[in-house]
């Protein structure tokens, strides 16, 4: 039923005088409302920060990039049988860099944890990667200064570390890093590069690592270790085929049998933003069905003090319908108290809920600009509670027999 | 003819039990018409008011208003009427109790549209001529009794009615401010506004060129 509010600013006079007469029991009208609101934006909010935050930090993970790992990144179901998978090893990788034409990109990489240290200082537990000249593509790591790994470093087994930036930092703090030489475990190496900085992830430092040629690393720590490749197409409709290629490659070289499961796992980064959609929509779910709740508890309270008021004020609408307030007039009158009422829980819902989501965001290091999603969906919220809680208390109103209501005492 | 009743009925029902209030009652009013209802309590004599004044309905018979029968009318067609063409003033006054003065009488301009900056001036022009334009942002709890009825009255006028109903707006006056309501009344009625007055006292029923005395629902004389 579409009601057309003539005269609107009469009725929100109205209503705004008939609200001031009833100051707390107003206020304690809003309250159920408010609370509902603020929690969907709080939580509306909050999640909206991090949506932005996840989803820029997963994008460092370049959407045309598969790593060919020995374990999935989401494991649906049981892990053991995950478990007596063979590492994927230096051969896999060269057979891949051999036979897989439709990436643009391949870069093994292996891991390690080492003290590094430059002249006094000595830094634990930095994680050390071993790499070749593509990682630069795959991993979206370009220098900000110096170069990165060329081709013949990594043919040569050049003695040269790329730093990230906070390790730079860290090393280096009055001098220019580039030329310098740097221990990593008990090798010397001297500073080629630093790379632009890629900032935090849930607390945890994007910057803190440094990279060497996969050769030179192998020699000292070991072969044995297993690998994880990364494999970049420049296409995106080739993401496709190239994983295919891979697969027939790698069942291949690890023998795996016709029927056979895969023994390796071909990850990439729409798995994580699938999962994180998953985790989300879940909370989603619960926030609609709490905010939900106290939405209604709030409108039910907003029903009944309309209908305590209509009683209250019958003789308000005896006097308004004998001089010609017709039924509609009535009704605008008392639904737009009841919206009102619902829209400045609203609105102190939105306010607070927005605040609230800006403070859970700050302990996370994280901010959110103004969102005019949150700001609709509160008020189209609290308005809607407002028209149908209101609606049928001020139906009853308006239905008053003006004679009837004249002589209510 | 402005007002013409045809053997109107009026009972109230409370449960099993029939309340005649009215029963089957004629009369005819012409424009500009002064007329006094008179009668014991309980007679009728707000009933019939109330029905002439389209706050309430006939159970049956027939009520011609302006040629046009009231009893086919929808309820938007009753509030026009209510607000356009008939002003009542009440026993009890009947403000808002939170509203001013001015506010008060602005009200059925309120409801028939009219333009904020315009309603102002014609509120204000109206207490004026009921003499309490300088009362006009009072609350009607910080008016004597005759004030109040004189805002009534101007709230009555506003929107020029042909029809003036009153029912017993002296009955909580006392004789002196009745004195200055009635006069109000006598110069709306010389200005040939139709005015019908419900009153238990003679020397208000003075006022009027017609008196109709009730008694237990019928008219018992008409002169
Ligand atoms: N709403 C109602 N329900 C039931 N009976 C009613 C109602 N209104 C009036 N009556 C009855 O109708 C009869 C006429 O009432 P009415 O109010 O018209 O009398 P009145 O002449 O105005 O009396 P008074 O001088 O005391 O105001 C009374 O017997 C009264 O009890
Ligand atoms: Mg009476």
């Amino acid at each position: 039923m579409l009601i057309v509010f003539s005269r609107i600013n009469e009725y929100l006079l109205m209503a705004w005088q008939a609200l001031r007469a009833h100051k707390l029991r107003s206020f304690l009208t809003t309250l159920g409302i408010f609370i509902g609101v603020s929690t969907i934006i709080t939580i509306f909010t909050t999640i909206q920060g991090l949506n932005q935050y996840v989803y820029g930090q997963l994008s460092n993970i370049g959407a045309n990039t598969v790593y060919v790992q020995k374990y999935p990144w989401v494991i649906k179901g049981d892990f053991w049988r995950y478990r007596n998978r063979k590492n994927i090893t230096y051969k896999e990788y060269l057979a891949l860099k051999k036979r897989c034409t439709l990436a643009d990109y391949i870069s093994p990489e292996v891991f390690a944890v080492k003290r590094v240290g430059y002249r006094g200082e000595k830094f634990d537990n930095i994680f050390i990667m071993g790499s070749n000249e593509n990682y630069k593509e795959t991993a979206n790591a370009y220098p900000e200064v110096g170069r990165f790994l060329t081709e013949l470093d990594v043919r040569n087994n050049h003695r040269v570390a790329v730093l990230g930036a906070e390790l730079a930092d860290k090393l280096f703090k009055h001098e220019n890093p580039l030329g310098k030489r740097i221990t990593i475990g008990t090798d010397k190496y001297r500073v080629i590069g630093i790379l632009e900085r890629k900032g935090s992830f849930f607390g945890q430092s994007m910057d803190n690592y440094a990279i060497v040629p996969i050769g030179s690393f192998r020699r000292v720590y070991g072969g044995h270790r297993g690998l994880r490749i990364a494999l970049m197409t420049t296409q995106p409709e080739r993401l496709e085929d190239m994983k295919d290629q891979i697969r027939g490659i790698l069942r291949q070289v690890r023998k795996n049998k016709p029927g056979q499961d895969d023994d390796f796992a071909i990850n990439q980064q729409d798995m994580l933003t699938d999962l994180y959609r998953q985790l989300t929509s879940t909370l989603y779910a619960i926030v609609f069905v709490i905010g939900f709740i106290s939405l209604v508890v709030g409108g039910i309270g907003i029903m009944n003090i309309m209908m305590v008021s209509v009683t209250e004020r019958t003789r308000e609408i005896g006097i308004r319908k004998a001089i010609g307030a017709t039924r509609r007039n009535i009704l605008s009158q008392f639904l737009i108290e009841a919206v009102i009422i619902a829209s400045i829980g609203g609105f102190g819902g939105i306010a607070v809920g927005y605040a609230a989501g800006l403070l859970i965001l700050s302990q996370m290091d994280l901010t959110i600009g103004v969102s005019l999603l949150s700001i609709a969906v509160g008020f189209g919220f609290s308005t809607m509670v407002g028209v149908l809680a209101g609606f049928f208390p001020a139906y009853r109103a308006s239905r008053l027999n003006p004679i009837d209501s004249l002589r209510y005492e | 003819m402005l007002i013409k009743l045809e053997q109107v009925s009026k009972i109230y029902k409370l449960g099993e039990i029939e309340v005649p209030a009215l029963i089957d009652t004629n009369l005819q009013i012409e424009k500009s018409e002064y007329v006094a209802i008179m009668g014991p309590s309980g007679s009728g004599k707000s009933t019939l008011m109330n029905i002439i004044g389209c706050l309430d309905v006939v159970t049956e018979g027939r009520y011609i208003l302006n040629d046009r029968d009231v009893s086919s009318m929808s309820d938007d067609e009753l509030a026009r009427i209510r607000n356009r063409e008939i002003g009542f003033v009440f026993q009890t006054f009947n403000l808002l109790p939170r509203a001013n003065a001015l506010h008060n009488v602005e009200l059925p301009l309120i409801y028939n549209g009219t333009p904020r900056a315009q309603r102002r001036e014609l509120a204000l022009q109206a207490l004026d001529n009921v003499g309490l334009a300088e009362r006009a942002f009072h609350k009607p709890n910080e008016l004597s009794g005759g004030q109040r009825q004189r805002v009534a009255i101007a709230r009555a006028l506003i929107n020029n009615p042909s029809l003036i109903l009153a029912d017993e707006p002296t009955g909580n006056l006392d004789s002196k401010t009745g004195e200055e309501i009635m006069e109000i009344f006598e110069r709306l009625n010389n200005a040939g506004n139709t005015i019908i007055v419900v009153t238990h006292e003679e020397h208000i029923a003075k006022h009027s060129k017609r008196i109709i005395r009730l008694l237990d629902g019928r008219i018992i004389s008409d002169a």
